[in-house]
């Protein structure tokens, strides 16, 4: 069932375009955003506000990156993988996030603290590597400092 | 040089620009004379006459693009301005600047061009990372409503326009401009057949116009300063200035407004500072991933869509990414490749197959098991997955590092083979 | 027609076809996946490339897309450039980059699209090292089985699934080269038209689950042209035996008919004839094992021979030569048409209807081109469900003249679908109830029947104010009304649905009524009138009185001849068994054990359409004729066969009693009654030959058949002959090698040509790609209208219907699964077949106090049945609706009155 909130914030999205489809994306958007993830129930909640299929929703939902489909941990850390963060290090970056936050590449932490996910290009090149924690983005990170930049989140 | 007009104005502190000041620095003039004076037409005029070129990449000239646009009383409505703040472009990070610190100077040429193609509703299609383009514009975007320079009756003139903030659910495809207008739509961001142009039948089957960031914020200054005084500002005649960057292991990474047509090497060696001590150059792709690299004997070429074209690349985002010799040019292209494999939307065969079967090769190379023939099934695919050949310019965007890559570091990858390894590893 | 050059050569092709359609036209081998005949082109898959120059002296050119580039005056292409010829071989290449090449345990292999463009690109040696992706598949429910290992991305699935076919379960998922085509989960595919995945994907992603149960190689498959049993849509057919099991059925083009689809219940239905009703010899009753047949006839021919009152039930689900040998021996005022009388009514007057006019009856074809459609009373996707699919592609052809005014071609599939979006042409469904249809609908009515016939005649008021109109208010506003009328008006090809599934001469007249209003405003109208059986409007042709007048003939003590009949579906068990009881022999020939067979006491065992030959006329009026696909075992024949034994028997018939082989029947059926004078040219005769020789009905590649018996005999049985068609049941005969080798239209068994071992190989047959088969799609109509068209039918609407407070009005409601006689023994058709039901919207469920889900007693005139509840908001006010065929549904005259109350065990 979605919430109230839930509700009220997808109908205000679906006065932004003329199709509900349209909306469908913002939908997931705000879905993810209360409950961390989009569950497969959480596609049977959207789909009759959205006039979409189960089936249609994940056709868009698994394209993607960003809508997630399996839950995620609290916090969801994002490493820069693509080139110049990874001619500056996101590989080491990305190994000392794994240790740090003792979740695998693609996976979540048994304590559900922190999943890690490697990620295109975040847009801060010339502050290689980067890496972004819930939306936050850190420049220049060093690898070395990878456990203290994510004490920050319990 | 100090005549910058997108970023002259931004402020030190990194703060953006509010309305206030906005104004204050002579922002939204453009537009008010523009809704005064100027008809549809002439604003079209304007940008076509200033040689404005699209800064998402392809570089295709914005009036011409807008000309395809229906107009007048039996034209379809409503039409749509799209900008593309989608920025997903490896190596690329020029549309944030302007988003994070100028945001009504985007707003107000969103207006003016939405204006010059009599669209009604305009969507700003923005990067789900880019938290603080979204707040910033969120706000911008309400100060302007609340001014009147947004929705019903601008400013008091007839004209009316609806400017939405959408954030893409995340794919690079996502900013092919097609795929963008299926994104918005709410579908996968598969590529659309061209013709019929999104100019004709675009959003919801309407005309559309897609344009950059930094094309659509380059629009108050056309208009405000006039055709002849825009294009005056380019170093090389193709008008105005560029937003050039350098990454990579140079001195100082960042982000320059400059003349357009600069050169590399003063771009390399004066904003950036040259490359870090230690490290040397070995090459760099000249705006952004998907375009070819340029090696030393290209440093003297002026950055613009020209130039570049004859020297075997493109301009394509104007934000360079730079190799350097503690960096295996075979990774970085694996790099690249994959990147590309990834992003591939799954639509045409070549691109979702043969990117693939390039990144799976790129990676044997790294590992030790590449092969010399495998060089020539990657100088294949650099080939085949050329423009025409594919559905859209991604796989073709790929090909372009990979082709000029396997010239120009031939002996790396051959060494990779002969050593059975990665020599850099 | 442009001009165009193709590697040096000109050749005159329509002007604007896009150049894969017309270089196939032109014989060329032109590999392709994603473009479809009927989906059209998208340009995904990128095998099609040629190479375009701009004029003569452009010697470079550049790569293109054939099935994305228009024909134009001086196109210049070329097929065989090295440069094409290297980027097809690369994208064959890339395509196998991930497919697991398990040829050998695919049930794809041999018929495989992607094995036939692999040998057509020479791409034999793969490169790739790498690892292959994998998928989970899905159980996707008793229809399509679902590999997706095997699957190159095409796309072909889910554009026919969803935008052909309006399904909505089912889509692509995921991207680069992943994406997966299937469902959100595991789980029955919704749309009745899932087993065209089978044929539409290239490859063996989505397989028949139903042959599987029974593989075999299409090579080792005897096949042969065959019409679909399960409605009156007369879909063409290929079924496919081996060692005496029908293995499967498949798609055969006809392109005025079904084109290139079938819907899953006439594609999964053949399962009866291997079903364990089957009767296989002939049964007396009383005797534990079978007759000889030499007994049972003689046993069933006596008390015929005293020339006593025989009566003869035909069938409108047997073939015209069945009816037509069963009238001959009881003689024509003896004969039965084995309809019920409202059915037979009904059913009669839609024959009037199409014979008089002065609307022509619609073909499938010209139902998917109308560009306005009125749908009065009848649920096409239950009743008539292929009707159902070209009602959805007619909501394009309004807006297509958009995509053409943006120069759009109508091939160009993505882009038409980006330029139209959700706009759709003038479709409007009124109907008793919600129909899957509805979604592409203008709008839609939902009223009792005498309703729906009062909204038809407001339409054929509007639009003739000669039309009567209907007093007091009507079930819909006025507006749509005015609306529907204009829209109608308005069209080029306007077509009036309607059909005898609600038992009401109301709505048939108001459809008629409709029909006649246009005609008068000079509207070239057509009409699509939907019968329930293969061959209804055959058996109506034939004449014959309905089942109570049979019932007042029969005498008492006489015998009682069934064809291929239930009667107890026809009038209830009550009545049946009454006949029973007062007939003296009863002999049904039938080839499944009925409830009335059961009864018999005589059975003997009937062909069915599979196993001998027989002409059945669809809803259209087009006379279609099936061919024995093989020799069933045991004492097996044709209706005909055992009823000609009969009057051989007898002593009666006359001449037909000398009937030897089909064209004997059918030239005597064209003698003797003039409406079927042109059935003997529906498909060649018995001694047509090609190059001196049948048609072979095993291929050339047939395996197996001199060891099969090997371990007990190496002598080769004889072949058994044929001599009722030109076709023969071996490899020996002409094996098609189009063009121009190919078999008259209506004899061609199966597709293939050389190279092309696929579903897609009828491109080779066709006239133009995508266009009709050489030589003309098979099948003769029998009926057109008389010009000037017969006077419109005179008499008031009926009044408004009134919700009692005490009855609910019960009317008929249909399923695709589980309402069709034969089908419904198939076990995957049975597994989707619902249980009995009676239907209520939710304020009449209350007011009886029923619960979905629970039971309910429905008492009416014929007796009280126990059905299940079902919820259908849409239902009107006072409808009920019954679901009719159902497993453990009683019979129950429809409509009717009938109280409804909860089950014992609900109160
Ligand atoms: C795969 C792919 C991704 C693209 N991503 C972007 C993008 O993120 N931002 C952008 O402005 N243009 C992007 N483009 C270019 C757009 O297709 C389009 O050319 C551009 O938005 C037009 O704007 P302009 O004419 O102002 O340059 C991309 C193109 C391709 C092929
Ligand atoms: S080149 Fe083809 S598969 Fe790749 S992104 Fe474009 S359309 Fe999709
Ligand atoms: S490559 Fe990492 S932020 Fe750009």
């Amino acid at each position: 069932m979605l919430s109230d909130e839930e509700r009220h914030e997808i109908e205000a999205e679906l006065t932004r375009y003329p199709t509900r489809r349209a909306a469908s994306i913002d939908a997931m958007r705000i879905v993810q955003r209360h409950r961390g993830w989009v569950s497969d129930e959480a596609l049977r909640d959207l789909a009759p506000l959205i006039q979409m299929t189960v089936d249609e929703l994940d056709g868009v939902a698994s394209f993607y990156n960003m809508i997630f489909r399996r839950a995620v941990g609290r916090h969801v850390i994002l490493v820069c993988n693509s080139v110049s963060c990874w001619m500056l290090g996101a590989g080491r970056l990305l190994d000392a996030a794994a240790a740090a936050a003792g979740a695998p590449q693609g996976g979540t932490s048994a304590d559900r603290r922190f999943t890690l996910l490697p990620i295109v290009c975040l847009g801060a090149c010339d502050h290689a590597p980067v890496l972004m924690v819930d939306g936050d983005l850190h420049h220049d990170v060093d690898p070395a400092d990878a456990a203290s930049l994510l004490a920050r989140y319990e | 040089m100090t005549d910058r007009p997108l970023t002259g104005r931004m402020r030190e502190d990194g703060a953006a620009l509010d309305l206030r000041a906005y104004e204050r620095a002579g922002g939204y003039a453009a537009l008010r004379d523009a809704l005064r004076r100027l008809a549809p037409a002439e604003v079209q005029k304007r940008v076509k006459d200033s040689g404005l070129r699209g800064r998402g990449g392809a570089g295709f000239p914005t009036g011409q693009k807008w000309s395809f646009v229906p107009m007048g009383a039996d034209a379809p409505h409503p039409k749509y301005l799209v900008v593309n703040a989608d920025e997903m472009e490896p190596g690329t990070f020029k549309d944030r600047l302007l988003m994070e610190r100028d945001p009504h100077q985007l707003v107000e040429g969103v207006i003016l061009s939405a204006y010059a193609i009599e669209a009604d509703v305009a969507y700003i299609f923005l990067r789900w990372a880019y938290k603080l383009s979204e707040a910033r514009l969120a706000r911008a975007i309400a100060e302007a409503y609340d001014a009147g320079y947004l929705g019903r009756q601008i400013l008091g003139s007839g004209y009316s326009l609806e400017l939405r903030l959408h954030i893409s659910g995340g794919r690079y495809m996502a900013g092919e401009e097609t795929g963008l207008i299926n994104a918005l739509e709410g579908r996968r961001a598969n590529p659309r057949s061209k013709p019929p142009y999104p100019a004709v039948v675009g959003l919801w089957g309407r005309p559309t116009v897609v344009n950059n960031v930094e094309t659509i914020c380059n629009v108050p200054h056309v208009i405000g300063r006039g055709a002849e005084a825009y294009r005056k500002l380019s170093a090389t005649g193709e008008g105005g200035t560029k937003l050039y960057g350098a990454s990579g292991r140079v001195k100082r990474p960042g982000l320059w407004e400059l003349p357009l047509g600069t050169t590399i090497r003063e771009i390399l060696e004066e904003h950036a500072g040259g490359m870090r001590d230690g490290v040397r150059f070995r090459g760099l792709l000249p705006g952004g991933a998907s375009t070819d690299f340029l090696v030393d004997e290209h440093l003297d070429a002026p950055m613009d869509f020209e130039s570049l074209q004859k020297h075997g690349s493109r301009m394509g985002t104007g934000t360079m990414i730079v190799l350097d010799d503690r960096t295996c040019p075979v990774g970085m292209i694996r790099n690249l490749e994959e990147f590309f494999a990834q992003e591939s939307c799954g639509w045409c065969t070549p691109c979702w197959a043969g990117l693939h079967w390039v990144a799976d090769i790129l990676r044997d190379f790294e590992e030790g098991r590449g092969e010399m023939a495998d060089l020539d099934t990657l100088a294949a695919h650099a080939r085949l997955l050329a423009p025409g050949n594919t559905y859209c310019a991604l796989a073709p965007g790929a090909a372009e590092p990979l082709q000029s890559g396997l010239r120009h570091f031939r002996d790396d990858f051959e060494r990779h083979v002969r050593e059975h390894r990665c020599p850099w590893r | 027609m442009a001009t165009i050059f193709i590697d040096q050569r000109s050749y005159d092709v329509p002007d604007g076809m896009n150049l894969l359609d017309a270089s196939l036209t032109l014989g060329f081998n032109l590999p392709y996946f994603c473009w479809h005949p009927a989906l059209g082109s998208v340009g995904a898959c990128r095998q099609c490339a040629v190479k375009q120059f701009r004029d003569e002296k452009d010697m470079r050119g550049r790569l293109v897309m054939a099935c994305m580039t228009a024909a134009a005056p001086n196109t210049r292409i070329s097929i065989d450039d090295p440069d094409a010829r290297e980027f097809r071989k690369s994208v064959g290449e890339w395509l196998m980059v991930h497919h697991p090449h398990d040829c050998p345990v695919c049930d794809e292999g041999g018929e495989c699209h992607l094995q036939d463009m692999e040998v057509m690109d020479q791409q034999t040696y793969r490169r790739y090292r790498g690892l292959k992706r994998t998928f989970r598949n899905q159980d996707l429910g008793p229809f399509v089985n679902h590999e997706m290992n095997r699957c190159i991305q095409c796309y072909r699935c889910v554009r026919f699934y969803r935008d052909y076919a309006g399904g909505r379960d089912f889509d692509a998922f995921f991207l680069r080269d992943r994406v997966f085509f299937g469902r959100q989960s595991d789980g029955v595919l919704e749309s009745p038209f899932s087993g065209n995945l089978v044929e539409v994907c290239p490859t063996g992603v989505f397989t028949d689950k139903t042959l599987k149960l029974h593989f075999t190689r299409k090579w080792d498959e005897r096949t042969a042209p065959s019409i679909c049993v399960h409605c009156a849509a007369g879909c063409n057919t290929i079924a496919g035996e081996r060692y005496g099991l029908l293995r499967r059925i498949r798609n055969r083009f006809n392109g005025e008919v079904n084109g290139y689809f079938l819907c899953d219940r006439g594609r999964y239905g053949y399962e009866f004839v291997n079903g364990p009703r089957r009767v296989r010899a002939p049964r007396i009753a009383g005797r534990a094992d079978a007759a000889a047949p030499s007994d049972a006839v003689a046993r069933a021919a006596s008390p015929l021979a005293g020339g006593s009152g025989a009566i003869g039930i035909g069938s409108p689900r047997a073939s015209l030569e069945a009816n037509f040998a069963l009238r001959a021996l009881v003689g024509p005022d003896r004969f039965c048409s084995g309809m019920g009388a409202a059915e037979h009514r009904l059913v009669s007057e839609v024959l009037r209807l199409l014979q008089e006019g002065p609307a022509p009856a619609a073909s499938l074809h010209d139902a998917a081109q109308a560009d306005a459609v009125l749908v009065l009373g009848e649920d096409v996707t239950n009743t008539a469900p292929m009707l159902a699919l070209a009602l959805r592609q007619s909501v394009r052809q309004q807006p297509m003249k958009a995509a053409a005014a943006l120069r759009i071609p109508a091939w160009d599939d993505t882009a038409v679908r980006n330029a139209l979006q959700d706009e759709r042409g003038p479709l409007y469904i009124a109907t008793v109830a919600a129909t899957p249809l509805d979604d592409v609908a203008a709008a839609t009515m939902h009223a009792a029947p005498d309703d729906l016939a009062r909204i038809g005649c407001a339409i054929a008021h509007a639009l003739d104010q000669a039309a009567p109109s209907p007093r007091g208010a009507l079930a819909a506003d006025a507006a749509l009304v005015g609306r529907i009328a204009g829209a109608l008006r308005a069209a080029e090809r306007p077509l009036v649905v309607a059909g005898v599934s609600l038992a009401s001469q109301a709505v048939l007249d108001a459809a008629a009524r409709v029909a006649h209003a246009l005609h008068a405003a000079g509207r070239p109208v057509r009409i699509a009138l939907v019968v329930p059986e293969c061959n209804s409007l055959g058996a109506a042709m034939l004449g014959g009185c309905d089942l109570d007048d049979a019932t007042a003939l029969l005498w008492p003590g006489s015998p009682l001849i069934v064809l291929e009949n239930d009667l107890p579906r026809r009038c209830g068990a009550d009545r049946a068994a009454r006949l029973f009881e007062r007939a003296g022999e009863l002999v049904v020939v039938d080839h499944t054990l009925t409830p009335t067979a059961e009864r018999a006491t005589i059975v003997l065992p009937a062909a069915t359409f599979a196993e001998g030959d027989g002409t059945y006329v669809n809803g259209e009026g087009r006379a279609q004729r099936a061919f024995q696909v093989f020799v069933a075992g045991g004492d097996v024949q044709e209706s005909w066969r055992w009823l000609r034994d009969l009057m051989r028997a007898s002593g009666r018939g006359g001449a037909a009693a000398a009937w030897e082989t089909l064209d004997d029947v059918t030239g005597a059926l064209a003698r003797e009654l003039p409406a079927f004078a042109a059935v003997r040219d529906v498909a060649p005769p018995a001694t047509f030959r090609i190059a001196g020789t049948r048609i072979a009905r095993e291929p050339a590649r047939y395996s197996g058949r001199t060891a099969r018996d090997a371990n007990v005999t190496v002598h080769e049985p004889e072949p058994p002959g044929d001599p009722d068609s030109a076709l023969s049941f071996t490899m020996e005969g002409f094996q098609a090698q189009p063009p121009p080798a190919q078999p008259p239209s209506a004899l061609i068994p199966r597709f293939w040509a050389p190279g092309w071992n696929s579903v897609q190989s009828v491109n080779y047959y066709q006239t133009v790609v995508g266009g009709p088969l050489r030589g003309g799609d098979p099948g003769l109509r029998l009926i057109e209208p008389a010009a000037p068209g017969a006077p419109a039918a005179a008499g008031r609407a009926p009044s408004a219907f009134e919700p009692d407070d005490r009855d609910w009005l019960c009317v008929p409601m249909y399923e695709i699964f589980g309402s069709e006689e034969l089908s419904a023994l198939a076990p995957s058709v049975a597994a989707l077949a619902p249980r009995a039901y009676v239907a209520l919207n939710d304020g009449d469920l209350h007011r009886a106090g029923l619960r979905e889900g629970g039971d309910a007693v429905v008492a009416s005139a014929d007796g009280t049945c126990r059905l299940q509840v079902r919820r259908v908001a849409s239902l009107p006010p006072g409808v009920a609706g019954i679901g009719v065929g159902l497993q453990g549904a009683p019979w129950m005259r429809l409509p009717d009155r009938a109280r409804i109350h909860p089950a014992e065990r609900d109160r």
